[in-house]
C-alpha cells in the first residue's frame, strides 16, 4: 500500500503562492480561506540574512492527532495512500481537530465541516499530481509514495538534507522540505 | 468565488470513477466524493493568458458550463505547461465583482465618477462625433492613444486609419525603455519582451535590483529556479533582501542610486586584472582602449564609499563572474526607470556583459526569432505632415519608442501642437505615470477622453466615455507572434461568454472605425475571418489554432556558435565600448557615475516593486488574487522600527517631500531592507470607489511619486527620487 | 532577529486560534458544576441522608439535570454542523475524549434522574403506581448507597473529562498538562460545594459542605501551582505557553479573577465562616462559582492562543 508524501525544495521555491491559488481554483476553496499557504522565516541581521520559504499545508501525519480526537470518525486515514481526509457528512463541526493540529492546517468550511488539504486525492486517484505540485512554476514540489524506495520523493529524501515542520510535535509529518 | 455545493457534489459524484493510482496503490471507486474533491463534466479550451504581458499560453477548464480553472499549455515555450500565480488566478478576472457591464457617458465634471449607462451605439456615436470635431479643428494628430498589451492592436489600427500618429505605452518611458536603449547603443539591439536572457543555461547570474520570484515573468522565474537547481552562482545587488537575494551566493546591499558605481568598479576589476574575454572584445569590440582608460580610476576602493559594498566583496564577485564567463549573465532588468541616468546604467550593464562575452553566447543573451506570419493587407494609412508630439525636435535623441510623458506634456502645453483627445486602452495612467497632478492637468485640457477598461479604474474615473471590454477569457485578440527562444504563433480565443454587455476590443475598434467612416480599413467582417486570413497566409488555419492554441516553428540558431551572424547594428558595426554617437550628441561616450541626490534628513528613499500575485494596479479586484494579497505593506528597517516604536502590522502613513500623505499602510518592520530606504509593492492604495475590496486598501507609491528625473538620452522618467517620512499611529 | 510571515488568513485560525468563544468555557464550567453536584449528592447519600429530610442531596440532581441541559445547549450552539450532532452517537471513538464526553453526558442523565426520582414525594407519583413503587425501592438504604457510589463515580468521570478534553489537544502546549483533568474536577467540586452550602438548609449539612469547599479550594490552589510548575519545568514549548499566565496577555485576568477573587478571597471568607468568626454570606460561594467560570474562560482562551512555537 502506498503512503503518499510530499517533498518541497526550499532552494528553488520563491514563495509565489501559485500552489495556494491553484488549490483554490482546483478545489473551490471558499473566499477568505486557504488549504495551503506560504510561510517565510527570516533570520539574521542585514546583510547576513537567511530566508526559508515553506509552502505549507496539512502534513498528512503518520500520527494524526486530528484523527484520534475526532468524535465521529469524520477525520480518518484513507486506506489509499494513508491520506488524512474529512468525511463532510460525518463532521459535526466540533473543531477539536482544528485545536489538535499543531500546523493549524484546518479551517471550518462555510458549509459547517472541518476542511483542509486532501492531497488532491481526486486527482491522485486518476494518476495526476496534486494541483499545487502540478502548477509549481519553479518545479520545487514533488509528490509520491514514501514507502516506495524508488519513488522520486524517497530518492530526494535519501539524497538531500531535509527537515519537517515542528518535528517535536510528534505527529510524524509527511511533507519534507529540502534545504 | 462560488463553489460547488455539497449537495450537487453528491449528485454528480456517482459519475466519477477511480483510475490507476500514481504509485501503484491500486484502484478504488469513489464512493464518497464529498470527502475528496470536485467532479463534473469538463471541457478544455486552449487560449492565452493576459494577466501580464508575457502572454503565456494556457488551457482553460470549464466545468458544467462554468469557468473552473486555467493551467499552462504544455506545448507552450513561454509557460512550459505551468502558469504563474497570477495566470492561475486569472479566472478571477471573469468573476470580478467590480467589472464594468455597460458603456458609460459622463454626466458630471471629470473625476467625479458619475456616469449614465448608454448603448454601444450611443457611446461610440458620441466618441466618433467628438473625434470628427477634433479632426476638423486641430487635425487627426490631436487624438492620442495610450495602449498597453496585445489588446490594443485594433484600436491602434483604427487610430492610424483616422490619421493619428501619437501612440504610446508606459512600457517604454516608465519601464524597460532605458534598458533597451542602453543595449541598442552598445549591441545595436534591445532586449525585448520576453527578455532574450538565457537564464536557464547561466552558470553565474547577476541581478541588479531585479527581483525575480517577486516579479513573476513566467519563463524567467522558471529558468531562475533551473539555474538555482543547476548550482549557478547567483549575485544580487539590491537595497532590499529580496527573494532572489535569499537565493544568492553573494548578496550586496547596495546603497540606492549607486548601482552604476558598482558596475564601473566590477568592470575596473575585470579589466585591470585581465579577467575579461579578450578574444571576444578584440574580435567584436569598438573603442575598448578609450573605455579602459575611462574606467581606470573606478576602482573598488573608489566605489566603496559610494555603494557601501566593501572592495574585497566587489573584487570577489567580479572574479566570480569572470570564472563562469561567457555563461555569466548580468541581467539587464525590466523596470529600469529609477534615477534619470538609467540608459547609461543599462549601457554599463551591457558593457559588463560585453566584457564577459555573454552576448550571443549560451548562458548569456540568445538571439530570438519569430514565426513568419504576414500582417493583414490593409489600405495604406494617411500620412501626417506634422509628426509626433512626444519627442519634439528629438530632444531625447535615443528614444526608440514614443514617450507617454511627452504626449502628456504636449497635452498640457499645446506644443508643438495641441492634443485634444485621449483614447486609453488597458493602462491605468493615473497609477502608471509619475506625478499624478500632471496627468490630471493634461486631462483637463482635453475635448475627449475615452477609456476602454474592464473595471472602473482611476483613469476611467477621468473619462468622458467608458467602454467596458470583455476580459481575455471572453474574447479573441490578435495573433501572438513574438520574438522568443522558439518561434511560435499563438491564439487567444473566447472560453466563456461575457457576463454583461461588454465587447471585445476588436469589435469596439471596428465599430468606431465604421462610425468614423473608415469602414474600408476593416475589410473583414469579424475577427475569425481576420485571424484565419493571417494564419492561412502563414500556412496554418484558425480551425487548427483553435484546437491546439499554439504552433511552433523550427528551432532556430540562438548563439554565435550555432551560426547566428556576428553583426551589430551600431554605427561601428561592433560592440561599442566607446559610443561615438553618444559623444556626438553631447553625452558621456563611456558611462560616468554621478552621486544620487540625497533626501531631506530623517527621510527614506521610496522604492517600489512587485508582488508575485499582482500585476501593476490591474489585478487588485480579481477576487482570487485579492484573497492572496489584499493590501501592500511598507518595509521599514528593523532599527528604524525600533527607534520609532513600530511593530510589524502597525498602520502608518507616509509623507513625501512635497507634503503628499499616503493612505494608511501596514508597516513590515524587517531586517530585510537597508535603513536608508523603504519599499512597497506597486499597485495598491486605489482611489476609485468602484474597485471593490481594493479601494482604500494599502498605499499607492504612485501617489507619492510627485517628482521624477527625465533621462536625457531617451525620455524615461526616473522615479526612485522621492523621499518619505513615516508617521505612526494611522 | 527572527521574523515569521505567513500568508494564511483562515477565519477562527489566524492570527491565532480562536475557534471557541463563550460556548465551550460555559459548557465546561456547567459540566464541572454538574460533576460537583453529583459527587456531593452521592457523598451525602452514602452518608445516609434520606429523601424527605430536606437534604441538598436530592436538590442537586434536579439542579444538575437543568445545568447539564444548559451546558449541552451551549455545546450544541458551538457546533458548526449542528444538524449532524446525532453522528456523535453512532459511534464511540476510544481515542477521542470528545466522543467519550458525548457518551458521558448521555450516561450521567439517568444517574441524576434516578436520584431525582428518589426525591419525589410519594403523593406526587400517586397517578403512576409502578413509578412510585420503583421510587420506593430506590429509597431503600442499600439502593441509595449504590446510587450514591454510582453518582460519585460518574461525577468524577464527568469532571475529569472536562479537563481531559482540552489536555488531549496536544497542539496547544498550555493545555498539554495531566493536571488539567484533576484541576477542572476539583474546580467543579468547589463550584458544586459552594453552590450546595449556599442553598443548604440543614445547618449540619451546610457546615460540612462549607468545610468540604475549603478543602477543594486549597486543593485547587495546589493543583494550579502544580499546573504552572509542571509547565515551567517541561521544556521550551510549555514554558512559552505558561508565560501567557506569568507575564503575558492573560496574566492579569488569571491572577485577579481566577486565583484572587475566585479562590483566595472566598477561601479566606469561608475559613472565617467555618470558624464562626463571621456569619454566613452568599458572597463567598458566588465568588467561588464566578471563579470557576473565569478559570474555564482563561484556560480556554489562553490555551487557544498558545501554539507550537518554532525556535
Amino acid at each position: 500500500m502506498a503512503r503518499f508524501g510530499m517533498v518541497i525544495d526550499t532552494r528553488k521555491c520563491v514563495g509565489c503562492m501559485d500552489c495556494v491559488i491553484a488549490c483554490k481554483t482546483e478545489n473551490d476553496v471558499p473566499d477568505g480561506h486557504c488549504r495551503d499557504w506560504i510561510g517565510q522565516r527570516l533570520q539574521g541581521t542585514m546583510p547576513d540574512l537567511r530566508l526559508t520559504i515553506t509552502s505549507e499545508r496539512c502534513n498528512h501525519c503518520d500520527r494524526p492527532p486530528c484523527v484520534t480526537c475526532c468524535p465521529t470518525g469524520a477525520s480518518h486515514v484513507h486506506d489509499f495512500g494513508k491520506v488524512v481526509l474529512v468525511d463532510h457528512d460525518k463532521c459535526i463541526g466540533c473543531k477539536a481537530c482544528l485545536a489538535a493540529c499543531p500546523y493549524d492546517a484546518r479551517f471550518v468550511h462555510p458549509d459547517g465541516y472541518a476542511d483542509k488539504c486532501t492531497f488532491c486525492i481526486h486527482r491522485v486517484e486518476k494518476g495526476l499530481a496534486p494541483a499545487c505540485v502540478s502548477v509549481c512554476p519553479t518545479h520545487s514540489m514533488y509528490f509520491g509514495d514514501l514507502d516506495d524506495p524508488d519513488s522520486e520523493v524517497s530518492r530526494l529524501i535519501a539524497s538531500r538534507r531535509h527537515f519537517v515542520l515542528k518535528p517535536d510535535a510528534g505527529t510524524q509529518p509527511r511533507i519534507f522540505y529540502l534545504e | 468565488m462560488a463553489h460547488l455545493s455539497r449537495r450537487r457534489f453528491l449528485k454528480i459524484a456517482g459519475f466519477s470513477a477511480g483510475a490507476a493510482a500514481i504509485a501503484g496503490g491500486g484502484t478504488r471507486t469513489l464512493q464518497a466524493m464529498a470527502t475528496r474533491g470536485p467532479a463534473g463534466e469538463t471541457r478544455t479550451v486552449p487560449t492565452s493568458c493576459d494577466l501580464c504581458f508575457w502572454k503565456c499560453n494556457a488551457i482553460a477548464h470549464v466545468r458544467d458550463g462554468r469557468l473552473w480553472k486555467i493551467t499552462g499549455n504544455p506545448a507552450d515555450p513561454l509557460s512550459r505547461g505551468r502558469l504563474c500565480p497570477r495566470g492561475t488566478g486569472g479566472i478571477g478576472a471573469h468573476f470580478d465583482p467590480s467589472r464594468l457591464h455597460a458603456p458609460l457617458i459622463r454626466r458630471q465634471a471629470r473625476g467625479e465618477e458619475v456616469w449614465a449607462e448608454v448603448t454601444w451605439d450611443e457611446a461610440l456615436g458620441y466618441v466618433a462625433d467628438r473625434m470628427q470635431k477634433i479632426k476638423a479643428t486641430y487635425g487627426p494628430e490631436a487624438v492620442a492613444l495610450f495602449a498597453h498589451g496585445i489588446g490594443g492592436a485594433f484600436l491602434k489600427h483604427t487610430l492610424k486609419a483616422y490619421g493619428g500618429v501619437n501612440i504610446a505605452a508606459p512600457s517604454f518611458a516608465q519601464c524597460r525603455g532605458p534598458r533597451d536603449v542602453g543595449f541598442e547603443l552598445t549591441f545595436g539591439e534591445g532586449i525585448g519582451s520576453p527578455e532574450r536572457t538565457d537564464i536557464a543555461n547561466a552558470r553565474c547570474l547577476v541581478l541588479i535590483g531585479s527581483h525575480l520570484g517577486e516579479n513573476m515573468h513566467n519563463t524567467q522565474v522558471q529558468e531562475f529556479a533551473e539555474a538555482i537547481a543547476n548550482g549557478a552562482s547567483i549575485i544580487v545587488a539590491d537595497p532590499r533582501f529580496s527573494i532572489a537575494a535569499s537565493k544568492a551566493r553573494h548578496y550586496l546591499p547596495v546603497k540606492p542610486g549607486t548601482d552604476l558605481a558598482l558596475l564601473l568598479a566590477w568592470m575596473n576589476v575585470l579589466v585591470t586584472e585581465g579577467l575579461y574575454d579578450k578574444a571576444y572584445v578584440e574580435q567584436f569590440g569598438f573603442g575598448f582602449e578609450n573605455f579602459a582608460a575611462e574606467i581606470a580610476t573606478r576602482t573598488p576602493e573608489w566605489a566603496y564609499p559610494e555603494t557601501g559594498i566593501p572592495p574585497e566583496l566587489i573584487r570577489e564577485t567580479a572574479r566570480e563572474m569572470a570564472r563562469h564567463r561567457p555563461a555569466t549573465l548580468v541581467h539587464p532588468g525590466r523596470h529600469t526607470t529609477w534615477y534619470g541616468d538609467d540608459a547609461q546604467r543599462a549601457r554599463a550593464i551591457a558593457l559588463l556583459n560585453a566584457l564577459l562575452g555573454s552576448w550571443g553566447r549560451k548562458g548569456g543573451f540568445y538571439y530570438p526569432s519569430s514565426m513568419d506570419v504576414p500582417g493583414y493587407p490593409y489600405p495604406a494609412y494617411p500620412k501626417s505632415e506634422r509628426g509626433k508630439v512626444d519627442n519634439p525636435e528629438h530632444k531625447f535623441p535615443f528614444a526608440s519608442e514614443a514617450i507617454t510623458t511627452g504626449i502628456r506634456e504636449a497635452t498640457i502645453s499645446g506644443k508643438p501642437y495641441p492634443i485634444k483627445g485621449w483614447l486609453v486602452y488597458a493602462t491605468n495612467l493615473v497609477q502608471a505615470l509619475p506625478a499624478q497632478e500632471e496627468t490630471i492637468k493634461a486631462i483637463q485640457n482635453l475635448d475627449l477622453m475615452v477609456v476602454v477598461d474592464v473595471v472602473p479604474s482611476e483613469i476611467a474615473g477621468w473619462a468622458d466615455v467608458v467602454l467596458p471590454e470583455t476580459v481575455y477569457l471572453e474574447r479573441y485578440d490578435d495573433l501572438n507572434v513574438e520574438l522568443f527562444r522558439d518561434p511560435f504563433v499563438a491564439l487567444r480565443q473566447p472560453v466563456v461568454p461575457p457576463p454583461g454587455d461588454q465587447k471585445p476590443n476588436w469589435w469596439i475598434a471596428r465599430e468606431l472605425a465604421v462610425k468614423l467612416g473608415l469602414g474600408a480599413y476593416y475589410p473583414w467582417k469579424d475577427i475569425e475571418e481576420y485571424l484565419d486570413h493571417r494564419l492561412k497566409a502563414a500556412g496554418h488555419s484558425l480551425a487548427e489554432l483553435k484546437q491546439v492554441g499554439i504552433v511552433k516553428g523550427a528551432k532556430p540558431p540562438r548563439y554565435f556558435d550555432e551560426g547566428v551572424a556576428t553583426e551589430f547594428a551600431t554605427p561601428s558595426g561592433k560592440i561599442e565600448f566607446y559610443s561615438s554617437q553618444l559623444a556626438a550628441a553631447g553625452f558621456d561616450p563611456v558611462p560616468r557615475y554621478t552621486r544620487p541626490v540625497e533626501g531631506p534628513p530623517g527621510s527614506f528613499r521610496l522604492l517600489y516593486g512587485r508582488a508575485p500575485v499582482h500585476t501593476f494596479s490591474r489585478t487588485q479586484t480579481n477576487p482570487i488574487l485579492q484573497d492572496a494579497m489584499s493590501e501592500n505593506e511598507v518595509w521599514v528597517n528593523a532599527s528604524v522600527g525600533a527607534r520609532m516604536g513600530l511593530r510589524s502590522g502597525d498602520y502608518v502613513t507616509l509623507r513625501n517631500q512635497d507634503g503628499v500623505v499616503s493612505n494608511r499602510v501596514k508597516a513590515r518592520v524587517t531586517e530585510a531592507i537597508r535603513p536608508d530606504c523603504v519599499f512597497m509593492v506597486h499597485g495598491f492604495g486605489h482611489t476609485a470607489r468602484g474597485l471593490r475590496g481594493a479601494y482604500g486598501r494599502g498605499a499607492s507609491d504612485s501617489q507619492l511619486i510627485t517628482r521624477y528625473v527625465t533621462d536625457p538620452l531617451m525620455g524615461g522618467t526616473g522615479t526612485n527620487v522621492n523621499f518619505v517620512t513615516i508617521e505612526a499611529g494611522a | 532577529m527572527l521574523e515569521l510571515v505567513t500568508t494564511r488568513h483562515n477565519p477562527l485560525v489566524d492570527p491565532s486560534l480562536h475557534i471557541w468563544g463563550w460556548e465551550i468555557p460555559v459548557y465546561l464550567f456547567l459540566g464541572g458544576w454538574v460533576a460537583g453536584c453529583m459527587v456531593l449528592s452521592g457523598w451525602l447519600m452514602r452518608r445516609g441522608r434520606a429523601p424527605g429530610q430536606g437534604s441538598v442531596a436530592y436538590v442537586l440532581p434536579w439542579v444538575g439535570i437543568v445545568l447539564l441541559s444548559l451546558g449541552m445547549g451551549a455545546l450544541f450552539l458551538d457546533l458548526e454542523h449542528k444538524l449532524y450532532v446525532w453522528r456523535m452517537y453512532l459511534t464511540l471513538r476510544p481515542t477521542s475524549p470528545m466522543s467519550w464526553g458525548g457518551w458521558i453526558l448521555i450516561l450521567v442523565y439517568p444517574v441524576m434522574a434516578l436520584a431525582a426520582l428518589a426525591a419525589i414525594p410519594r403523593d406526587l407519583l400517586s397517578g403512576w403506581p409502578s413509578l412510585a413503587a420503583f421510587a420506593e425501592r430506590l429509597r431503600a438504604g442499600r439502593s441509595l448507597r449504590l446510587l450514591g457510589t454510582v453518582s460519585i463515580a460518574s461525577g468524577i468521570a464527568l469532571g475529569i473529562y472536562t479537563g481531559i478534553l482540552l489536555s488531549s489537544l496536544g497542539a496547544r502546549p498550555l493545555w498539554a498538562s495531566a493536571v488539567l483533568g484533576p484541576l477542572f474536577l476539583v474546580s467543579g467540586l468547589s463550584t458544586g460545594a459552594a453552590f450546595a452550602h449556599m442553598i443548604a438548609r440543614d445547618p449540619e449539612e451546610e457546615s460540612s459542605l462549607l468545610r468540604a469547599d475549603i478543602l477543594f479550594l486549597v486543593t485547587e490552589l495546589a493543583l494550579i501551582a502544580l499546573f504552572l510548575i509542571g509547565h515551567l519545568t517541561s521544556g521550551a514549548q510549555h514554558a512559552h505557553a505558561v508565560a501567557l499566565l506569568l507575564g503575558g496577555p492573560y496574566t492579569a485576568v488569571f491572577w485577579v479573577f481566577v486565583v484572587g477573587l475566585g479562590i483566595v478571597v472566598p477561601l479566606v471568607i469561608q475559613s472565617l465562616m467555618a470558624s464562626h468568626r463571621i456569619g454566613h454570606t452568599v458572597i463567598a460561594p458566588l465568588l467561588v462559582m464566578a471563579g470557576g467560570l473565569a478559570l474555564r474562560i482563561v484556560i480556554v482562551a489562553a490555551g487557544q492562543y498558545s501554539h507550537w512555537i518554532v525556535p
